[in-house]
């Protein structure tokens, strides 16, 4: 059986199917910007004293998970969620939720995706993706980054839903209920709260490692590396940055373009024209972390990596600092009423 | 960034998807565009499996001088650390050093070796002997 069900490919995994599940009760107007706006997306962290793959742990979005539940939670969505213990329970349950007319979110490890390319399957476990159907043994797979729906076959979809390691989905599932309705005045008011949130946790995260503090402290890292670990682990480092920054499913520029397109969004539910100067203010940030992006990909290619080098790609982060720091200053000074 | 800016150089995923960027057209608008991909982040893809490449190397130099068991030849290969292998295995992590040491592997229990197989995805006569079959 097939639900009735559009795909949208997406470029962020998680707001791609929180807005691609929302979609259904807004009428179309919850678009990936929006999602990702709504639910506070945007961040940086460089969380301390853990490694992911022998390097250092960078995001340049929220903690996964975060960006469904606070979009559905502003938008006044009921959601459903649940994570199992028993395989066999896991399946039943989504059966269950499919055969009811629901499509589902599934939280799952992209080390065993079958429809991803080798060199793209590391032991991530918060990747996302849409159940919309069951035709005999195969389960229809909405993936938002991906072009066309796809599909998995029973045991492909077991083994991904109960991927193991640091954040194990454990067959975690989730979907907004499908009879709360969501109005415009609804979303104006949750486009509102998304950026206080984001205002916040930007702006007033107590810790050095998170928000504009956490870039600046990356920054001043950053031109230690090469000291502190010789130049090629310090280019590892700098390349794994970079993947966590413009890899797939970041939009590019580290999230910093969905968001600038989020807010000329926002502009046409809340007709504050600072909006769309402060979203050219998240273009330019954008456009400064890709060179950036470029600095450090001359260092792991080989073709710069004097300590000059290093201090230039630690200097563009303070930029970038000050930048968002102003950009969020601004964004914290609108009147809403 | 601007539309006509996206670059697109070939990437692996390129071959089977494109992948979706947020740009502004001429007015300043934003848009969706697809990118084959950039040379940025394939070098830097490149750069992290060469590190895996050398690990993986440098994990099956320690084994064939047996300074360790061929455990840690599969948990490179695995792209796994201890903390995963764990997890996969169902071992706690100091047993898991334990038989990191080729004495201790020598000794263990078909069933012990099952699990780890299992974890690996492996039969347990490759565990032993060090091969790889890829899928």
């Amino acid at each position: 059986m097939k639900i009735e069900f559009e795909h949208h490919q997406a470029a962020h995994c998680e707001s791609g199917v929180t807005s691609n599940l929302l979609r259904i009760s807004s009428e179309n107007k919850i678009t990936e910007p929006l999602a990702f706006g709504i639910g506070a997306g945007l961040f940086f962290v460089y969380v301390p004293f853990i490694k992911i793959n022998h390097g250092p742990a960078i995001a340049y979005r929220t903690f996964p998970g975060q960006i469904f539940s606070r979009a559905c939670k502003s938008l006044g969505v009921r959601v459903v969620r649940k994570k199992f213990r028993s395989k066999e329970q896991a399946e039943l349950f989504l059966r269950e939720c499919v055969t009811n007319g629901h499509p589902v979110g599934c939280q799952v490890g992209v080390y065993y995706l079958p429809y991803f390319p080798k060199e793209y399957r590391f032991h991530f476990n918060a990747h996302n993706l849409i159940v919309y159907g069951i035709e005999q043994d195969n389960y229809l797979i909405s993936d938002p980054v991906m072009e066309h729906p796809t599909s998995l076959s029973r045991r492909e979809l077991e083994r991904v839903r109960f991927a193991k390691g640091p954040l194990a989905p454990r067959g975690h599932i989730y979907y907004p209920m499908k009879h709360d309705v969501i109005s415009d005045e609804q979303i104006k008011k949750a486009i509102q709260m998304g950026i206080k949130k984001n205002v916040n946790r930007m702006l007033f995260t107590p810790f050095n490692f998170a928000g504009i503090k956490g870039i600046k402290s990356t920054g001043k890292k950053i031109k230690k590396w090469r000291d502190n670990f010789g130049l090629q682990m310090a280019g590892s480092y700098l390349a794994q940055m970079v993947r966590m920054q413009e890899e797939i499913g970041t939009g590019g520029g580290g999230f910093r373009f969905i968001y600038a397109a989020f807010l000329q969004e926002a502009h046409a539910y809340s007709k504050h024209d600072e909006l769309l100067e402060i979203s050219k203010s998240f273009t330019t940030v954008g456009d400064l972390w890709r060179v950036a992006a470029v600095q450090a990909a001359g260092i792991y290619k080989g073709r710069i990596g004097s300590q000059e080098d290093f201090n230039l790609m630690g200097d563009y982060l303070y930029e970038i600092a000050e930048l968002e720091k102003n950009a969020f200053l601004a964004l914290r000074k609108i009147k809403w009423h | 960034m601007k539309k006509d800016a996206i670059p697109q150089d070939l990437s692996s995923l390129g071959k089977i998807t494109k992948e979706l960027c947020y740009a502004t057209d001429e007015s300043g608008k934003y848009t969706t565009e697809l990118s084959k991909g950039w040379d940025v982040k394939i070098k830097a893809l490149d750069v992290a499996w060469e590190d895996i490449k050398r690990r993986i190397e440098s994990a099956k130099e320690q084994v064939l001088k047996n300074n360790a068991s061929p455990i840690l030849f599969f948990m490179e290969y695995r792209l796994m650390d201890i903390n995963i292998l764990a997890d996969y295995s169902g071992f706690w992590k100091w047993q898991i050093k334990r038989h990191l040491k080729p004495k201790v592997f020598n000794q263990l229990s078909d069933k012990k070796l099952m699990k780890y197989a299992a974890a690996f995805s492996i039969k347990v006569d490759e565990l032993k002997s060090m091969t790889v079959n890829e899928d």
